[in-house]
């Protein structure tokens, strides 16, 4: 056993996130992982609807601008990057890295490791034939329903082949679908041995990722204890782990950053999007969130042990992407005096004016921003005396041009409606395809991830 | 006595398709015993009465003192499909911190729990 710490930064919790942050990673002090996330089930919708725009596109762009911002770091410190930045197009987001490359005079010293085999769609109908029904987990409804709809069906792929992809060398990794999770546990197994069945180890090394994966929210971003003193927002420091071969590691960020890293800032991140704590899924172990102790051993630094974990499961969770109609949201702002009861008259008035020309959809949703819009009828009155309320209305409809024709129905409200009304300057909204999300799960065996190195 | 959650506990909350997850998380860890024997499931779903339209279940993590809420039915169909402003569920954490929880003075009195005088 040794006692070498490995250290893995984390650049980025998501495909819009700092774009400052993997630079200040590799700069701000020793690192020897960065690892990106940029995959959220949001963004692979939107991925998808991308790459049907453009066959090259479908992986997360700010990459490109985030390798080339730590490339120095890469090629002459030796820094390796783990993302999962392919999105639905890894082979195209390696493309454009290595152009990147290539424009720099880097790329013959650039070695990269693309994972695919995560993406479903080519094989959906020989699997559905294949009797893998793909039920959705929290309806059960079988794919078949929606099969003539989907645009995207990817399996959430673990560790194996981004290690893979390591020890052949590879100075960056690019996959399309991993778990978030894997890209923090990978290079830690890689650089232990951590074995297949090291379950307390890896399901440590999965924390360590669940911790980090969301960037600065870990470290005093989005906290909501002490929040007025927490040093320096301005400059804060995006997550370390400090692991060890044991399975122990720390939580830290680098010195003279802004941000915390305490044991209440960590709490709040291991709870975000927890099912069942006890039961934490993954491809490589079932990790239990409530093994987990936490000790705040130094300012901004947490050490985190005795995690357990228990033997994987013999099933892959699917993601799929389909296409389940359309929808707008648009809103106008309405002035004190009686801010509320205006907003809540133009909404009767707008209703009205869309039942008589007879539209008809799915759903239809008013909220009062700055009254009820996110607490509900827990807000109380104390809307009642808001300086200003938005009317925010939106709707959904498998018919296009009901909704196309309910984005023209707002902004004549600002002179034949209720009085006060301003905040129209963006116009009429958007319409939007909504694209979809339906989780399932699969048998491991029929998933074969592929590892390409490229040069 | 009357101990709003706020002044008790901190939390964060995230989504999972239609359902959203409060993890409430006690402010002092001899705070967490009151948590764990007045912030029932039960409790929770009458708060949020009306705001969701599935179950509430309750997970226990001792060892962080904090309590995890799935409140199923909670993002108007979720991720893409939602009207929501919070259509994934990240501000349901500060409305869980506005339940108000009669405790027992007595149990109130050895945590030394802060009292709450305002409207619930």
């Amino acid at each position: 056993m040794t006692n070498r710490v490995v250290r893995v930064a984390s650049g980025q919790g998501f495909w819009g996130d700092w774009l400052e942050a993997p630079r200040r990673q590799v700069e701000g002090g020793p690192v020897d992982y960065l690892m990106l996330d940029y995959l959220a089930e949001v963004t692979m919708s939107i991925l998808q609807k991308q790459k049907e725009r453009d066959p090259k596109m479908g992986y997360a762009r700010d990459f490109v601008g985030a390798v080339e911002s730590v490339l120095p770091a890469v090629l002459t410190q030796g820094v390796r990057v783990i993302a999962n930045a392919g999105g639905v197009n890894p082979v195209a987001c390696a493309d454009a890295i290595l152009a990147m490359a290539a424009a720099k005079g880097a790329q013959s010293k650039l070695t990269l490791g693309v994972v695919t085999g995560d993406d479903l769609l080519p094989r959906l109908d020989e699997l559905l034939a294949g009797g893998h029904a793909l039920n959705n987990m929290d309806t059960g409804s079988p794919l078949a329903s929606v099969r003539d709809r989907v645009i995207a069906a990817n399996a959430y792929i673990g560790s194996v082949p981004i290690i893979d992809a390591l020890a052949r060398g590879a100075q960056i990794v690019i996959t399309g679908r991993s778990t978030d999770t894997a890209l923090t546990m990978a290079p830690l197994r890689h650089e232990f041995g951590w074995k297949a069945d090291a379950w307390n180890q890896l399901a440590a090394g999965i924390i360590a990722g669940h911790i980090i994966e969301c960037g600065a929210q870990c470290s005093g971003g989005n906290c909501l204890v002490d929040w007025r003193n927490i040093p320096d927002l301005a400059d804060v420091g995006y997550p370390i782990v400090e692991a060890n071969a044991d399975g122990t590691f720390v939580i830290t960020k680098h010195p003279g950053t802004g941000g915390r890293v305490s044991v209440a800032s960590v709490t709040e991140q291991l709870v975000y999007e927890m099912g069942d704590p006890r039961t934490y899924i993954t491809p490589d172990v079932v990790a239990d969130f409530t093994s987990i102790r936490l000790t705040q051993e130094g300012p901004d630094r947490v050490r985190v042990h005795g995690i357990t974990g228990a033997p994987a499961t013999d099933k892959l969770k699917v993601s799929v992407a389909y296409r389940d109609g359309w929808k707008a949201v648009g809103s106008l702002v309405y002035a004190w005096p009686d801010a509320l009861e205006k907003a809540q008259a133009a909404d009767r008035v707008l209703r009205a004016r869309l039942e008589r020309i007879g539209l008809r959809f799915d759903q239809i949703l008013t909220e009062f921003v700055g009254a009820s819009a996110t607490h509900g009828p827990l807000a109380g009155d104390a809307g009642k005396h808001a300086p200003e309320v938005e009317m925010r209305i939106g709707v959904r409809s498998s018919n296009r041009q009901m909704v196309e024709r309910f984005t023209r129905e707002i902004v004549p409200l600002v002179l034949n409606g209720p009085p006060s009304v301003t905040g129209f300057a963006g116009g009429r909204p958007k319409v939007e395809e909504i694209v979809a999300y339906w989780p399932a799960l699969i048998d491991k065996t029929v998933v074969t991830p592929v590892v390409e190195i490229r040069q | 006595m009357r101990v709003r959650l706020l002044d008790i506990a901190h939390a964060r909350s995230g989504d999972k398709g239609d359902t959203a997850n409060v993890g409430v998380i006690a402010l002092k860890p001899e705070w967490y015993g009151v948590l764990e024997r007045f912030l029932t499931q039960e409790r929770v779903a009458e708060h949020f009465r009306g705001m969701i339209s599935g179950k509430v279940e309750r997970f226990a993590l001792p060892n962080l003192g904090a309590l995890n809420f799935l409140l199923h039915g909670a993002l108007d169909g979720g991720g893409t499909l939602s009207l929501k402003t919070d259509a994934q569920g990240k501000v349901y954490s500060t409305a869980l911190l506005r339940l108000v929880l009669d405790v027992p003075d007595a149990d109130a009195r050895g945590a030394n729990l802060p009292g709450f005088a305002g409207d619930a």
